[in-house]
């Protein structure tokens, strides 16, 4: 597997971001570099629910970061709003500029402690995108505003606002951290790992509010996961990455109904409750992810994949298409219909 | 088999305590009503108490602060007037701390002391932690060439001989209360700027600055709104201990004769009484200031070291020297 090339991108109809040759290496000392996300692309349109699945370390989180320049990425592109006038290669823009489109994309992380101020009141955390962006606001406004979007994402205003955010819980500091991205209205909301942190019935609470607050905002979702019935459960499209490459891109149904790619099939098979496509046998897999530092040659699956050969080690598999929308980077991957390897 | 019974035995009752442990605390959190910020969190109240020590210090520290401040105001003798009461004279119901060689009350004298020695020391540490906590944390965040930039003043500073310093700018400024107190706060500026500067980075790294730059904050306003309040609270602990380094550090220039030429402090007070034949005949002269000045340093460290505690900053910089 390896995930280069661009098959699966779609034309310039409704997409709202896209994403090309994404690069990110870090260095690491004695002229190391990690290979975080090598060469990934991959579009999302609008109104969309991208899932981007994938062990830790795959570069899940990377990836967002660096789509949202924080940091910016080693090479590549990220559009957003291709082919209209409101177009924004996200890249090449700097200081000024790229503070002025930030607003248009916006983040919720994974600890839902951590992304919140805690010297600040939930009233000054909610508000202030509004107070960076208030020409023409006054405060009773944005009062206003922020007590709607709290709302909206079920904290009750006149209780919370004034307090901080150690006296909440994780998922009521996550349905806080929500309201601060949607406030300001973006276009896209990218989700990194928001219920990994949560209890599994809270769970259900935040990815709901997520589905709600996506149709009520108009937001196009990247939910990035390694909770495959999770992910699978909110996206329309899923991306499978595996040590900084894409392994697979379809439709969440398709994907999840033929899993082609080896690598899917070992993460379906690995969950507690295993896919009916997949073999549960087929979560063994051998040694440990290998070190992004120095990723294999070839496919960088085939260290563990049960169906690896000469030619796996030698080159490098590129994403082709299996059908309409749905895509697989694999010398051998499992066709449907046919017995899986 | 009966080593094994017993051996179970322990390891039931170290389950049944750990349970007991568990569901009591279990019931108190559940008790609280939700987001009640009142209550202290049960794990952690024995140190969310400041104790009578750090009470003792403060009141102290407040007692002589107040004396200072009221002085001009206080039903005491004249601090400057010769010959109020005969000379060196002991501790009497007339003149509590005795007077001088030329019959100053030393009671007056000491609270008046106190002014000079606490206004300095208060507005030089506080000069020194609005300048040096701003240095830190403009370069802990925006790191690169500022880093560089302000790391290379600092260690400039670090370096620069304390003594000549003073020497330098009190030969080119004068003595006056401002100049030295400038003098003094130059002193705190570097241990302040990489303390916070070491605090700046542990919190940059958290979440809510990225989501505060993701909405468009410019960098000053992420310092100013995200960082700074995260790095002053913490490092106000610190005023304190660095309150009492100053006071010291005045005293130390004032027996030199190198602080201020107008009034006295308690450095010069000392300065006065440690002559050999005043120290033989009249050794209460030399005693009430140094005695004034152990203390109240003494209770601010106390103080500074239990409020540190408190919030849990990390032993670095401040009087690490």
């Amino acid at each position: 597997m390896a995930g280069s090339g661009t098959a699966h991108l779609r034309g310039h109809d409704d997409v709202v971001l896209r994403v090309e040759n994404l690069v990110m290496e870090f260095p690491a000392g004695r002229h190391q570099v990690v290979h975080a996300v090598s060469d990934v692309s991959f579009d999302i349109r609008r109104g969309e629910t991208l899932g981007i699945v994938g062990e830790s370390g795959c570069g899940k989180s990377t990836t967002a970061r660096t789509i949202v320049q924080l940091p910016p990425p080693t090479s590549g592109r990220v559009v957003l709003d291709p082919g209209t006038d409101q177009e924004a290669e996200l890249t090449t823009l700097e200081g000024e500029d790229l503070r002025q489109v930030r607003p248009r994309l916006q983040m919720i992380f994974q600890d839902p402690i951590s992304s919140l101020n805690p010297r600040r009141r939930v009233r000054d955390i909610v508000g202030e995108g509004l107070h960076i962006w208030s020409e023409g606001l006054d405060d009773e406004k944005i009062r206003a505003r922020v007590d709607e979007v709290l709302e909206a994402v079920g904290i009750d205003p006149t209780v919370a606002a004034n307090r901080r955010p150690h006296e909440f819980s994780g998922g009521q500091c996550q349905r806080i951290s929500i309201a601060r991205a949607v406030v300001l209205e973006p276009e896209i909301l990218i989700c990194d790992e928001p219920v990994s942190a949560l209890d599994v019935s809270v769970q259900a609470q935040i990815l709901n509010l997520l589905e709600e607050m996506k149709h009520r905002y108009g937001l196009t979702l990247v939910f990035i996961g390694h909770d495959l019935s999770v992910v699978r459960n909110i996206s329309d499209r899923v991306i499978v990455m595996y040590l900084g490459k894409v392994c697979e891109v379809g439709g969440a149904d398709a994907l999840y109904s033929a899993p082609a790619h080896p690598y899917t099939r070992v993460l379906l098979a690995s969950a507690p409750e295993p896919a009916s496509t997949v073999d549960e046998s087929e979560a063994a897999i051998g040694d440990e992810i290998p070190s992004p530092m120095d990723p294999p040659s070839g496919c960088r699956f085939r260290t563990r994949c049960p169906r690896a050969d000469d030619r796996c080690a030698t080159e490098e598999p590129v994403l082709k298409a299996l059908d309409d929308d749905h895509f697989v980077a694999c010398h051998y991957p499992s066709v449907a219909g046919a017995s899986g390897a | 088999m009966p080593a094994d019974t017993n051996e179970h035995t322990i390891s039931s009752s170290r389950t049944a305590k750990y349970w007991r442990k568990r569901s009591s605390a279990t019931v108190e959190l559940a008790a609280r009503p939700v987001g009640a910020d009142a209550e202290p969190d049960p794990d952690r109240a024995p140190q969310r108490r400041l104790g009578v020590t750090f009470w003792a210090a403060i009141g102290w520290v407040a007692l002589v602060t107040g004396a200072a401040v009221a002085a001009p105001l206080l039903p005491i003798a004249d601090p400057d007037q010769i010959g109020i009461g005969p000379r060196s004279s002991g501790p009497n119901w007339d003149q509590w701390f005795g007077t001088d060689t030329v019959g100053r009350d030393m009671f007056s004298r000491t609270i008046w002391g106190a002014r000079v020695s606490l206004m300095v020391g208060f507005f030089s540490i506080v000069a020194g932690f609005l300048v040096g906590g701003m240095m830190g944390v403009a370069s802990g965040y925006r790191r690169g060439w500022i880093d560089l930039a302000l790391g290379f003043v600092t260690y400039v500073m670090l370096s620069f001989p304390t003594l000549v310093l003073f020497l330098l700018v009190i030969l080119l400024f004068g003595q006056g209360l401002w100049i030295v107190t400038a003098a003094l706060s130059i002193v705190v500026i570097p241990s302040v700027s990489r303390l916070a500067r070491a605090i700046t980075i542990a919190f940059a790294e958290r979440e809510f600055v990225a989501a505060a730059r993701l909405l468009g904050a410019t960098n000053r306003r992420v310092m100013a709104r995200e960082i700074l309040p995260n790095v002053l609270i913490p490092m106000s602990a610190l005023l304190l201990l660095g309150l009492g380094l100053t006071i010291v550090a005045e005293g130390g220039l004032a027996f030199l004769g190198l602080s201020v030429a107008d009034g006295f402090s308690w450095g010069k007070m000392i300065q006065l009484g440690a002559g050999l034949r005043t120290l033989q005949t009249a050794p209460w002269v030399a005693f009430f200031p140094i005695g004034a000045m152990f203390l109240t340093v003494l209770s601010l460290n106390l103080a500074g070291d239990r409020l540190r505690q408190y919030f849990d900053v990390r032993e670095l910089g401040i009087g690490g020297r």
